[in-house]
């Protein structure tokens, strides 16, 4: 199972690519496995203001519906969609393809993005995957 | 892989909605030896499953097999089976996993009185499924078994990959196919052999997952979703199970008739949601903005491209008399609550996919 070192991770099993105020956001092939076939994600509509660990979407999947969640503070930028036409490149490539949303993340007072910390590294993600089995 | 019913079983191997397909285009391969085997024989055998199930089955020919329900005193399903007469005193009955105890225990103690011997034989059975169009030119060359010959819910003994096994043409996913019982020793090769001969045809292992939406397109229902103790076999669609014109009395004959007379509270039916949301066990079936049913099982359809469901809808929903084959299909205005969103979705005809003959 794949868990690309140059990404952060939430304890929902989202991932965050972040460069400058531009945050890309997808869901973890472990996720993806667990919740086999995806057919069908709902996703925030561009503009709409996304909370870090507030539900924002959803994905649905032969066997169950869960919770989207958004790991950062900002504004919806931009969604892929093509996932409309083809849900299965979430399982096919969650870390490429299957990316779900992109969010301008929120600046503190200095300018800089204001990251939650509590986003896992890659080391901390992969040992949480471990210990749920 | 996922725990089920105190056994370890594989929800996918891969991806369900592959195997899935592969199970409508070519051939699956399921190991169902969670599946429940209760062994009843003797000179009485056949007198005391008619007493204690729905069905009748003492004048079943040996090499025949029947769908058929044990109730309990009050007309409530403790749980659906397949009973296949193995010989002239014997019995194999399959319950659901999780109802095995249950059962057993049942029928151990309906038998009494009766010149019949019951036994849980779960444990000297695994239970290999081959499903699909392609599933009979697949095990042919493995088996002596002439299954050209053999009929719809009918089973005989032979060798499967020079195993010996019980063969039955039956299953639970809307295709031709067959269900191999066979020594838990013997499991693994006859798998094997199988899953060899397959590859090429397009035969992959299917999961619990591919079963469950396999079933829910050919309308069967699944104990624990359709069936329950709080449901009769005349809610669910079933009342043909039950057999009022056989000799002798049977555990809940009396319940079921005045409840057959009294007509159901509720009925089984199938819906078609308008949306790519899926309408999901438990959730409530809406007519005119108000509660009319419940949802008791739902999945995207493989081969429909749709969510689908099935639901018990109230007897007294507006129009629900109109529901049923008579084209009633599509003229209800119904909606499923979605976490909150009421999503129209039509009334469908059970079952949702019919193999081609």
């Amino acid at each position: 199972m794949s868990v690309p070192a140059e990404l952060s991770y939430t304890p929902e099993h989202e991932w965050v690519s972040v460069e400058g105020t531009s945050a890309l956001i997808g869901i973890t092939e472990y996720a993806a496995q667990q919740l086999g076939d995806v057919v069908y994600v709902s996703l925030p509509a561009p503009g709409t203001a996304v909370t870090a660990g507030e539900p924002c979407g959803e994905v649905e999947s032969v066997k169950s519906v869960s919770d989207l969640y958004s790991p950062v503070d900002g504004e919806v930028t931009e969604v892929n969609a093509e996932l409309e036409d083809d849900p299965s490149l979430v399982n096919a490539e969650p870390y490429a393809a299957g990316w779900m949303f992109r969010v301008k993340v929120a600046e503190d007072s200095n300018g800089d993005p204001a990251l939650p910390a509590d986003l896992l590294s890659p080391a901390e993600y992969e040992e949480l995957t471990k210990s749920a089995g | 892989m996922t725990s089920f019913a105190g056994w370890q079983m594989p929800l996918r191997y891969t991806s369900e909605t592959a195997e899935h397909q592969a199970v409508r285009r070519a051939a699956g391969l399921f190991d169902l030896s969670h599946m429940g085997e209760i062994s009843v024989s003797g000179p009485g055998a056949g007198a005391a499953l008619d007493y204690a199930l729905t069905g009748q089955l003492s004048p079943m020919p040996t090499g025949r097999a029947r769908y058929t329900m044990i109730c309990a005193e009050d007309g409530g399903v403790l749980d659906d089976l397949v009973v296949y007469r193995t010989g002239e005193q014997e019995f194999l009955v399959i319950a659901n996993a999780s109802n095995t105890p249950v059962v057993f225990a049942q029928l151990r103690a309906r038998a009494d009185g009766f010149d019949a011997a019951v036994a849980d034989a779960t444990g000297d059975w695994a239970l290999i499924a081959i499903q699909g169009p392609a599933a009979a030119s697949i095990l042919a060359p493995l088996t002596d078994v002439d299954l050209a010959a053999m009929k719809y819910y009918a089973g005989a003994f032979g060798t499967v990959a020079g195993r010996r096994a019980w063969v039955a043409r039956t299953g639970y996913t809307g295709e031709d196919g067959f269900e191999v019982f066979c020594a838990p020793a013997d499991a693994a090769p006859v798998w094997d052999a199988l899953a060899a001969a397959g590859a090429p045809a397009g035969l992959r292992p299917a999961g619990l997952a591919a079963r469950d939406t396999l079933r829910l397109e050919a309308g069967m229902p699944l104990y624990g979703n359709e069936l329950g103790p709080d449901v009769t076999p005349f809610e669910a669609g079933l009342g043909r199970v039950v057999k009022f014109d056989k000799p002798g009395d049977f555990v809940g004959r009396e319940a079921l008739a005045a409840r057959a007379a009294a007509g159901s509270r509720r009925r089984l039916v199938g819906l078609t949601v308008q949306s790519r949301r899926v309408a999901r066990h438990g959730y409530p079936v809406l007519e005119d903005g108000q509660q009319a049913g419940t949802v008791t099982s739902g999945a995207p359809s493989p081969t429909l491209g749709v969510p689908i469901a099935m639901a018990y809808l109230d007897a007294d929903a507006d129009g629900a008399a109109d529901a049923g084959s008579d084209g009633g299909a599509g003229k209800l205005d119904l909606a499923v609550g979605i976490r909150g969103e009421a999503v129209p979705a039509h009334l469908t005809d059970l079952p949702f996919y019919r193999r081609r003959q």
